[in-house]
């Protein structure tokens, strides 16, 4: 397993970029640590297939390098970098057995066969499926099929990176579940760098102890799940994570108080900001408070989806959503609340950190 | 749910019915009566039996013809199946290099047979044609009228010429529907360029090349027009294939009887190998 830095990586499919729009990449600079699990999570096309080919090695990136564990692997094949790599399709070579499947990469590189008949075993074991080992992969399930995708990069010693390319989208959904706590346990059995590309916030976020957040070719914040819910970094973030995403009011500044559409929203701080920004007010719909308290609002729908209820309301001019409770009544006059500690100032879509 | 059986939909299927009648069932029909019986002109006919497929079938003239055809036929899969998924496994996967090739490639296909055997026949003639003047200004002797085997390199060559570019289209056909990841994957096994082709290409190739198979055999096993147009059969009968002796027989000697009871013969034995293809070819498919 390995540390992956990835040093000012900048991609561009066409020939000669030079506006930043020419880049499907547009710059990448972070470190991956060593036997952590990374979820690279973005709308289609934010460049996250795009990154994960690049570690793996089937694109070269247009500029910066790429390390593991500190050696430069920018110019290696894909076959000499040793990771692993599950496609959205299942590949299988459907006419060999299972077993022969995952001896494949084994005898390719010319592993001596009681060698190789000891790890294709122990694989076997690991992915479950020892009583397959001698049918023809084709007769498999898809969730099968992606098990041994995923078995032939494991059966490789020290595999750098397992990398997936969003992995079950061809899965019932009630596989899914299954596949994915099984990947949990693999990695937390035997820990290996895991990056796995999907556009599913909640495949993301179970899947990863750290979440990577790509939008229009760049990373916009790396964070644990929590603090992608509570500190959005951006407002891509904001809106992309949660159900319903982040309300994101257009406000102006006043000291420490946000002027909404002619409402003052108190936030406890001054963010530091320079002039002539955009600035935007944001917060998550578990944040605000219907009640009798607070500014006036008028209550569109409410929406009882079980486990809680999604009021939609206007809010000086702006449709905003709240989450509530299912014993929260909505009062016939209703009034909102914004919890301070739970709102987020952004300048120009970024956040603006608050001051001590 | 019931299922509803509504049999006024099998109306439906009515004229196609009447149609591959009058195309098909009755030609067929036909030819079998006519294997049975004998006729002297007059529309009068008597009854044979199965006394033509008894002759047709003891006589050496058929069993060389058919040997001929099948020898024909083997030599035209080895040659065209192999060299067509070549070509495909070579050709561009995008860019203007595509659609040029897929042109290139479907132009013989476009030429109607006569033509084929028009333009070989000119080709190879030593007097005006490029080919066979081109040929004996080398020094090489090269006539194929009077050769047998000169004959045979000429009938095989123009087939190869003719038809590759079938198998060439549908192999490329089966190797374009190969996903990307199939090839990164195998990349990432570290798999050889050989492992490539016989794990991930032949495999997927597998079901276009059956169907390639099966109409270049049943195509080479009945050919006739190309043939007939360059070398009539000849020199003696070393290129008499089995539709050739047909027609000497049905047209040029007017034996009705044996001709139908040797096309009766001629149809199952087509049958019989494309059936022996498609199941070896499938086999193993339900496992």
């Amino acid at each position: 397993m390995a540390r992956i830095t990835l040093d000012h990586i900048r991609h561009a499919y066409g020939i000669r970029p030079s506006a930043p729009n020419d880049y499907a990449l547009r710059e990448v600079n972070h470190e991956w640590k060593d036997g952590g699990a990374y979820a690279l999570l973005g709308p289609s096309g934010c460049g996250k297939t795009t990154l994960l080919n690049i570690i793996s090695g089937l694109l070269q990136p247009s500029e910066g390098h790429i390390l593991f564990d500190g050696e430069d692997v920018t110019d290696l094949p894909p076959e000499a970098r040793n990771i692993a790599q599950v496609f959205q399709f299942p590949v299988i070579y459907d006419t060999m057995t299972v077993y022969d499947n995952l001896a494949f990469p084994l005898r390719n590189r010319g592993v001596a066969e009681p060698e190789v008949d000891r790890r294709v075993r122990e694989i076997l074991e690991m992915i479950d499926l020892s009583s397959w080992a001698k049918k023809t992969a084709r007769g498999l399930t898809a969730d099968q099929k992606q098990k041994i995708s995923l078995g032939r990069g494991l059966v490789r010693n020290d595999v750098n990176a397992i990398l997936f390319d969003e992995p079950l989208t061809v899965i019932d959904p009630h596989m899914k579940w299954v596949l994915r706590s099984q990947l949990k346990k693999l990695h937390r059995q035997f820990g290996f760098t895991m990056v796995y590309v999907t556009h599913d916030q909640t495949e993301a976020l179970t899947f990863a102890d750290k979440v990577v957040v790509m939008y229009d070719g760049q990373i916009v914040q790396i964070g644990t799940p929590a603090e992608l819910f509570e500190r959005p970094s951006h407002t891509f973030v904001g809106y992309f994570i949660g159900s319903p995403g982040m309300n994101v009011l257009p406000m102006q500044l006043d000291g420490t108080r946000a002027i909404v559409g002619g409402e003052s929203v108190e936030l406890g701080f001054a963010p530091a900001v320079a002039a002539a920004t955009r600035l935007e007010l944001g917060i998550r719909p578990e944040f605000l408070r219907i009640g009798r308290e607070g500014h006036p609002v008028r209550i569109d729908k409410v929406e009882d989806i079980g486990r809680h209820k999604i009021v939609r309301a206007t809010f000086a001019g702006q449709s905003v959503a709240a989450v509530l409770s299912e014993e929260d009544e909505v009062p016939a006059d209703a009034r909102i609340a914004f919890d301070p500690m739970a709102i987020n100032i952004y300048a120009d879509s970024w956040r603006v950190e608050r001051g001590a | 749910m019931e299922k509803t059986w509504n049999n006024k939909a099998w109306f439906m299927v009515l004229p196609v019915l009447l149609l591959v009648a009058f195309s098909a069932v009755i030609p067929l029909m036909t030819v079998v009566n006519y294997s049975v019986q004998d006729t002297f002109g007059n529309n009068q006919f008597f009854w044979a039996g199965t006394d033509w497929f008894t002759q047709v079938l003891d006589s050496a003239r058929f069993w060389d013809s058919l040997v001929r055809n099948l020898i024909f036929s083997a030599v035209i899969l080895a040659i065209e199946i192999p060299l067509g998924i070549l070509i495909a496994l070579n050709m561009p996967r995008k860019g203007l290099g595509v659609p040029v090739c897929l042109v290139l490639m479907a132009l013989p296909l476009l030429i109607p047979w006569n033509v084929v055997g028009t333009i070989w026949q000119l080709l190879c003639r030593v007097d005006i044609g490029l080919l066979g003047w081109g040929l004996s200004k080398l020094g090489l002797r090269f006539a194929y009228a009077a050769d047998p085997v000169d004959a045979w390199v000429t009938i095989i060559v123009m087939d190869v010429w003719h038809w590759t570019s079938l198998v060439v289209l549908l192999s490329y056909a089966g190797l374009v529907s190969i996903p990307e990841a199939y090839y990164q994957a195998a990349r990432i096994d570290g798999a050889s360029r050989w492992a490539v082709f016989r794990y991930i290409q032949l495999p997927k190739m597998k079901r276009v090349l059956l169907i390639a198979i099966l109409l270049r055999f049943m195509d080479s096993f009945m050919i006739y027009t190309e043939p007939f147009v360059v070398t009539g059969g000849g020199p003696g009968s070393s290129t008499t294939f089995l539709s050739i002796d047909l027609v000497k027989m049905a047209i040029g000697q007017f034996d009705l009887g044996p001709a139908a009871a040797m096309s009766i013969i001629y149809f199952l034995i087509v049958l019989l190998f494309s059936w022996i293809f498609y199941t070896v070819m499938t086999r193993g498919d339900q496992a």
